[in-house]
């Protein structure tokens, strides 16, 4: 298994393993040899003490007679003990009566320590060496000294041998403890290292039906891995529902846009149909309405006349109708390309067409400079022409007609505006201005259709405008619209 | 007018017919005007075909006033046999119908229509339309030379 993880895991477990017995291991060997070194020292003076005992009782009658010859053949019996560096005996006053060296080139006597004369039984270490005294008393009285001086060779050697065993121990209990650590690693590491390798697959194919499979046990382990399970579990439902519903949605505005396109295709073939054939009649009507008056005018009465008259104005009436419903339709249908529009320059070019279509008008054009948006432009000129043509049409009635347009704030935003003081209107019908034929005023007074306004709105709206009204009657309107 | 220069009027509409001959009339048009009541009918007579065979085809009319909506052909397709053909494809064609609709403007001019004339309700309007039409198509403009074969 490529797995840094796995490596990670089990090699610190079985390093921690290790670790912790050969610590337990060297704190139990340190406490049990030093135990057994001190006691070891003390049995060794102790023992040392009962050799100077042995030596000081075997020489009292040397001492009493004043032989040291025989003190030293006693003194040489310490040859037996290996570890007995040299010996002495010392009369009452400090003197050396007998010695001992287990060198015999040396001068036992140069190296002999001094002892006073009343010094008791006394035992010290020093210098990696053991020392003992021992008073030599007869019939309670003082009748001479014991000096042994004792190498430690005994104690190393132990030592040795207790570092030996120490690291034979250490050795078999951490080969003893791999296989332990294995059945750890098995019982803890395996499914941990099982668990990341089935969230590390996950995570790269993104595949949540995977499951990690359960120890069995109910330890830590387990629960990490139902846990771990369960939540794949709700990853993988939330992932079916969300790509149900993403499915589902894809659908319904695949569904949608088949919808819109074939309405918007009929109300295409609607349109076009529309275009061509409501309007042969109209012609038809209007034509041969003329034709009577020209052809056959001496023989219909005026009243005759005037009816032709009325239906021919009806004709055309219901032909501008036709024309702009048509346009209607058209800003509802047309596809928008929005670019920056410069509306200062395109007000003039549309406020020239008025003043060209009706030269008799004195009207004052106030344009603000530096106005753009970004829109489309053919339709922006529609909103302008209506917009302009509308105040046009209302100011007809003024004696001095002023029309403005320009950009404010209004409650927070940026809206356009254009503004007259004509005839206005009545605020409380403000919102029905902008229904599909709905007029305010009477066509005798100022003609229209009532469809401008709609168009203007529609327009407004599929740039994600807004357009609204104010107006006094009387007093002019203003039409506010955002792009 | 010199007589020898035709007009074909392709105009299902009996009403649309009359009217238009009745404006041309009023305009002082008194060209010779054929016409052909569907799309078919139109290609006969300039290919001399159908109805329209052994015409000398070699005298194509001066103008063909051509309506969009049609039976049997329809203008746009009638438009793009005249100017797919050798013999028809510099004829001027001037479409005459009631439609303003952008794609009926845009694929008429792209199948090479000369000009795109909208019949207005107003018959007043139609006999302006149909003054200068005759000014300008039978009077201003020189027809391409004819083919002789």
């Amino acid at each position: 298994m490529p797995n840094v993880g796995h490596n990670s895991i089990t090699t610190k477990l079985t390093r921690m393993n290790m670790l912790v017995s050969a610590a337990a291991l060297l704190i139990a060997c340190a406490a049990f040899v030093a135990y057994d070194l001190i006691t070891f020292r003390e049995s060794m003076a102790h023992n040392l003490a009962i050799q100077a005992q042995i030596a000081g009782s075997n020489s009292v009658s040397a001492l009493l007679f004043n032989d040291p010859r025989s003190a030293e053949n006693t003194l040489s019996a310490l040859q037996a003990a290996p570890n007995i560096i040299s010996a002495a005996i010392y009369t009452p006053d400090g003197a050396t009566f007998a010695a001992y060296s287990r060198y015999a080139s040396v001068q036992i006597t140069r190296i002999l320590p001094f002892i006073p004369a009343q010094q008791g039984d006394a035992y010290w270490f020093k210098d990696g060496q053991l020392e003992v005294i021992h008073a030599i008393v007869f019939r309670g009285k003082r009748t001479g000294t014991v000096y042994i001086l004792s190498d430690l060779r005994e104690l190393t050697r132990r030592l040795k041998r207790y570092a030996g065993i120490a690291a034979i121990v250490l050795l078999a209990s951490l080969l003893a403890a791999l296989p332990v650590g294995s059945i750890f690693q098995r019982a803890v590491a395996q499914p941990i290292v099982h668990l990341a390798e089935t969230a590390r697959i996950v995570s790269r194919d993104k595949n949540y039906a995977l499951r990690a499979t359960p120890t069995g046990n109910r330890d830590e382990p387990d629960i990490l891995i139902g846990a771990f399970n369960e939540m794949l579990e709700q990853i993988q439902e939330r992932d079916g529902a969300l790509r149900n519903a993403h499915d589902e949605l894809e659908q319904r505005v695949q569904e949608r846009t088949a919808q819109l396109a074939a309405t918007n295709k009929e109300l295409e073939a609607f349109s076009y149909s529309v275009s061509h054939d409501l309007r042969a009649p109209l012609r038809s009507i209007d034509g041969f309405s003329l034709a009577l008056l020209e052809d056959y005018a001496d023989r219909l009465a005026d009243e005759g006349k005037d009816h032709l008259q009325r239906i021919r104005a009806a004709t055309q009436r219901m032909g501008m109708l036709i024309d702009d419903l048509l346009n209607l339709s058209r800003m509802t249908r047309a596809e928008i390309r929005k670019e920056v529009v410069n509306l200062s320059a395109l007000a003039q070019s549309v406020v020239a067409g008025l003043r060209e279509a009706q030269p008799e008008r004195q009207i004052e054009f106030r344009i603000e400079d530096h106005l753009q948006a970004k829109a489309d432009p053919r339709l922006v000129q529609v909103i302008l022409e209506n917009l302009f043509g509308n105040a046009c049409k209302f100011t007809s009635k003024r004696a001095s007609a002023c029309v403005e347009f320009g950009k404010l704030r209004h409650n927070g935003r940026f809206a356009y505006f254009v503004r007259d003081n004509g005839a206005g209107f009545d605020s409380a019908y403000a919102t029905r201005l902008f229904g599909a034929f709905q007029r305010l005023h009477a066509a005798s007074e100022f003609p229209g259709t009532g469809i401008g306004l709609a168009t203007v709105q529609r327009i407004v709206h599929r740039h994600g405008g807004e357009i609204w009204a104010e107006g006094t009657v009387e007093k002019g309107a203003t039409f506010y619209f955002t792009l | 007018m010199e007589d020898t220069k035709v007009i074909l009027l392709v105009e299902d509409n009996p009403d649309d017919e009359a009217l238009t001959l009745r404006a041309l009339n009023k305009n002082n048009i008194k060209n010779d005007v054929v016409v052909a009541r569907d799309g078919a009918e139109a290609l006969d007579y300039l290919f001399g075909s159908g109805k329209y065979a052994g015409r000398d085809t070699a005298l194509m009319p001066q103008v063909v006033l051509l309506d969009l909506k049609l039976p049997k052909i329809e203008g746009l397709e009638v438009l793009r046999r005249v100017r797919a053909d050798e013999r028809t494809k510099l004829l001027p064609v001037v479409i005459l119908t009631s439609s303003n609709e952008d794609q009926d403007r845009i694929a008429g001019y792209g199948l090479g229509a000369n000009s795109y004339v909208r019949k207005p309700v107003d018959f007043s309007q139609f006999l302006d339309a149909a003054r200068h039409l005759g000014l300008y198509w039978l009077v201003l403009n020189e027809a391409p030379p004819v083919r002789r074969s």
